[in-house]
Parts: structure tokens; sequence; C-alpha cells
């Protein structure tokens, strides 16, 4: 049983260890980097800083080789191997973030399958990074953007995925891990019911990865974007994983340095996979600290204990918000069905309200429409806004007794007396 | 940092507003969108010889949203137009942070207890709603 008193990793993170007055509980935006991740970034500028790629002395070759082996870490990390087990870095696409990532999906692969009268479906809890991509590249092509709606729970159910994804359906994109409900989708399923249909499925796994493995093989996806922000590392890296054949036929989004084998004055000749994706020189020392961030959370925490702990505060954290009459839970009541997330409102008083008063004891939650306005309209969220605490390992008891007495403190300063 | 949300008069504003009601007969009528918050009003006012004899307004949003549009509408009825947008030209300044006088500050009554929004950059949309409303209404010379 975790003892969610004791706090064995704040130590590791230094705003957290700098900063003891606030309650960090808005993870699920960004999350705080351990030491390691802001040392992997400064040692990368210190003692191996030189442009990747195109260098031939030594320390540009170091550079390069740095990357390399985040890329077969990466790979391997999210189970892109090849049948003797061998991770196939080169399908490993570095970007900005995961909203580029899908970018990239919705603006080189999409219009290569897509065609007027054709749909592409996604779910209504997509973020609006992967939902206006495929609104776009819906209205060029002349192809359908069709939802699908889950339960009150949360749950997309079987009827739902066969009635939404058919014979029209190119292509399934759906987020693993909601943002705002914190439920996991049943994405083997859409895997499935989309390639059944001869369909691709692109997995926005940005909320995921912080808090479970991930395999891609398993999953059955042909895509898999996420960011290094969310989990731990530097701001500014963003990863897509894709089925080598697809990423082959994919023309570059970006064009320039370092993404070209050969230029001639009236043309060019695309490198391989993946640089043809990564045009200009890449955030190198990012990349380098995404590899520790992803050391850290999988060798030095350990997905097992990430879950337990998570499983811990969660449940706790629902039993308190429960135990307050005047709390809305957003989506399921059960606890093992938010992975991250809890959202919520405070009957009657506007989240931002919520978060203003919150701030003014030092607990960070978010309030708004959490880029998932969609959603919030779909569950007619009064001003399309909730308030949404989300959580990592990191979080401890007194975290959400803050929260709680914070809560306390919103009601009654809107209904004093009470 | 003053805390507005512990400021009796300002509670009140947002619980109890006095001026949040839909106008028989209004002069001019102007609505305005915080799309960052979903805060949504509209602002009625009835103008005789150019003088405000009426306003109120109608609308949903967060709490400073709401009693800012209250303290307004309280602070600009019987006021001329011509004062009305010399107050909220002194309010929005406030706002963005720029120091006014006493006598402005007195001009302003309770709505310069808003003087603190100026320290949460987030919120300063949500104050500022009834008064950029105002200013949109009363900037067309069709008020005068």
């Amino acid at each position: 049983m975790i003892d969610i008193d004791v706090n064995p990793y704040k130590a590791d993170f230094p705003l957290l260890a700098g900063k003891p007055d606030i309650a960090f509980l808005d993870s699920g935006a960004t999350a705080q980097r351990p030491a390691c991740v802001l040392d992997a970034q400064r040692a990368f500028y210190e003692t191996m800083n030189a442009n990747p790629l195109r260098g031939l002395y030594s320390l540009s070759v170091e550079a390069t080789e740095a990357i390399a082996k985040v890329r077969s870490q990466i790979a391997a990390l999210i189970g892109a191997v090849d049948d003797r087990g061998r991770a196939q870095a080169n399908d490993i696409v570095f970007s900005r973030n995961a909203s580029e990532s899908l970018n990239l999906v919705a603006k080189s692969f999409a219009p290569l399958v897509l065609k007027p009268g054709d749909e592409v479906a996604i779910t209504i809890m997509e973020h609006h990074s992967n939902l206006i991509p495929w609104q776009q590249a819906c209205a060029a092509a002349g192809a359908k953007l069709v939802y699908l709606y889950p339960t009150p729970e949360g749950v997309l159910t079987d009827e739902e995925i066969a009635e939404k994804i058919g014979p029209a359906t190119k292509i399934v994109a759906a987020v693993h891990v909601s943002n705002v409900l914190g439920v996991v989708n049943p994405i083997e399923k859409l895997a499935k019911a989309a390639h059944d249909n001869g369909a691709y499925l692109v997995v926005d796994a940005a909320q995921s990865i912080p808090h479970m493995s991930i395999d891609v093989r398993e999953l059955g996806a042909d895509f898999i974007a996420f960011s290094a922000h969310k989990a731990f590392g530097p701001m500014g890296i963003g990863v897509l994983w894709g089925r080598h054949e697809l990423l082959e036929q994919m023309p570059p989004m970006l064009t320039g340095g370092e993404m070209i084998e050969s230029v001639t004055e009236q043309g060019a000749v695309w490198a391989p996979v993946p640089e043809k994706f990564e045009a200009g020189t890449q955030d190198a020392a990012g990349i380098y600290a995404t590899g520790a961030a992803f050391d850290y959370l999988v060798n030095t925490v350990g997905y097992d204990a990430v879950r337990e702990r998570e499983g811990a505060l969660i449940a706790y954290a629902m039993d308190q918000l429960k135990s307050l009459p005047y709390i809305q839970i957003i989506g399921s009541l059960d606890p093992a069905d938010h992975h991250g997330v809890i959202s919520f409102n405070v009957e009657g008083i506007h989240p931002h309200d919520v978060s203003s008063i919150l701030d003014m004891s030092g607990v960070c939650i978010r309030a708004g429409h959490h880029c998932a306005q969609p959603l919030l309209a779909w569950l007619h969220c009064e001003n399309l806004a909730c308030c949404r605490a989300s959580f990592a390992f990191y979080n401890d008891k007194a975290d959400i007794d803050r929260l709680i007495a914070g809560l306390k403190a919103v009601w009654s300063t809107f209904h004093p007396g009470e | 940092m003053g805390n507005l949300y512990t400021s009796t008069t300002f509670m009140e504003h947002n619980s109890h507003p006095d001026y949040k009601y839909e106008m028989d007969a209004p002069t001019h009528e102007h609505d305005g969108i915080n799309p960052s918050c979903g805060d949504e009003l509209t602002l009625q006012l009835r103008i005789e010889d150019g003088v405000i004899e009426e306003a109120s307004f109608t609308g949903h949003g967060c709490a400073i949203s709401q009693a800012s549009a209250d303290i307004m509408a309280d602070l600009i009825t019987g006021e001329t137009v011509e004062e009305a947008k010399r107050l909220s030209g002194l309010f929005l300044a406030m706002i963005r942070g720029e120091e006014l006088t006493e006598e402005d500050y007195e001009d302003l009554d309770e709505a310069a207890q808003l003087r603190d929004i100026s320290h949460m950059p987030a919120r300063v949309k949500c104050a500022e709603l009834a008064w950029r409303t105002l200013d949109g209404m009363l900037g067309d010379d069709k008020a005068e």
C-alpha cells in the first residue's frame, strides 16, 4: 500500500522543492522537470554542443549520436521494434510538440488518402490539437468529419464505434487519455475497426505517456504523437512515431536545411525518414534532455510506481471532492476511470473565480475550456469552462488537502455565514 | 495584493446586482463577449438629452465580470454621456496598471476597488468587459 503522506519524489524537482508553498495540480498542462533533465540540457551545451548531422568533426558527431541514442530510446520505450526486438529509431520524428506532430500527419499524410466524400472519425474528447487539423484536412479534401460520442461516464461503446467507423472512414484519430475526463479510450478496438475498414489510426498520447507504458504494436496505431513537456521533459520537443511505409510516402511539411539529400537550382531530393521531416536545426539539447526525462520516468520512478501512486492520489482526491456537496465531478465517479485528471465544477461559481481564489492559497489548478471546447459544449458545461486538477507522482496528500481546504474557502467566499 | 473576493461591496454586487435586468425601452443596446472566459453581456442604456437616465445589463460570466458591470451601471446612471466616457477611460487605464490621481479614484468610487485586477493579468478582460462594451457603444456618435 502506497503512503501518499510520504513524498520521495518532490526533492528531485527543483521548482517544487524551492516553492513549498504551492500545491501544483496542473501537470496535465505541463509537468515540472526533475534536476536530472535540467542538468542534461545544460550538459549538452557544456560538453557536446555542435550542430548535429552536418559537422564532420568529432564534437558534431557526438551531438548527432546523442540525438540518435534518444531516438532509439524512445522507439524502444513505445514498442517500435522489429520482429527481432531491435528499436526502429528511424520511425521516430522529432517536432516541436504534439500539436506539430499531429499537424504533420493531417497535412502530409491525410491528403494521400482522403478523397471527396470520405470520412475522418474523431472523438468528441479530442484536444483542439487533434481536432482542428482534421477540420482543416477534411475541408481541404472535401471529406466529412464524424464524431464518436461516449456515454456520460466517458466510455466509447462498441456500438458507437461500429456505427461511426465504416467503409467511408479513411482516418480515425483518437486521444488515448482525455485531458478533461481522464478516461482511457479503447484504442485497440478503434484500431481494429479502422483497419477492418481499410482506414488508418492516429493516436494522441500526450496525456497517456506521462502515466502509462505505451506499446504501439499492442495498440495497433499507425501514428502516435506526444510531447516531452507533459512527461517531465523540456518544452519544445514533440514526437511523432509512424509506421515506416507510411512515413516513406509522406511529403515533408517544412523544407530547408538538414532535410535534403541533394539540391539543384530547380529541385531537391529529400533525405530519408526521419530527417525528411526535420527541417532546420533541431533543439538538440532539448532532445537530449527528453532522453533524460524518459530515463527518469521509466527507470528511476518506473511506470508501476507511477500507476500505484497516482491511483492512490486520485482515489483520495475523489473521495475528498465527493465529500463536498457543492462539487460536481465531470465524467465518471469511479477513481479508476481517471488517469492523472479530475475535472469538476463548484456549483454556481465560475471556474475562473475558483482558480483565482485557489491561487491565493498557492493551489495551482487549470480553469477554462482546456482546449476542448466541443467537448465542454457537448457536456453542457456552463460558460464552456470547468476546473481541472491534474496529478503526477510527485504530488502528495498535502497537495490534495490544500486543494480541498481551498475549495471550502471558495464556497464560503461566495456563501458567507454558511 | 488586496483580495477582491473578500470585499463585501464587490461580492454584494456579484450576488445581488441591482442593475441586472432587461430594460423596457432602451435607447441604446450593445453586446460584449469575452471568448476566453465565455463571459457574455448585453448592456442597455436609456439616454435622454445627453444624460444616461437608466443603465442595465444582462448575461452571464464570472464574479469579476458581473460585479464590474453592476458597479459600472451604478456609477454612470445620472451622468452625461461625456462624463461616462471619461469614467470609462479612467477605469480602463486603471485596470491596465496606470496610476490615477486621488480625485480620479474618488470619481470612480466603488469601481476603484477593481484596481488590484491589474495584478491578475488573466482576469483583466473579465473586469473590462462591461466598460469595453460601454466604450464601444458610446464611441460611435449615435449616442451623442
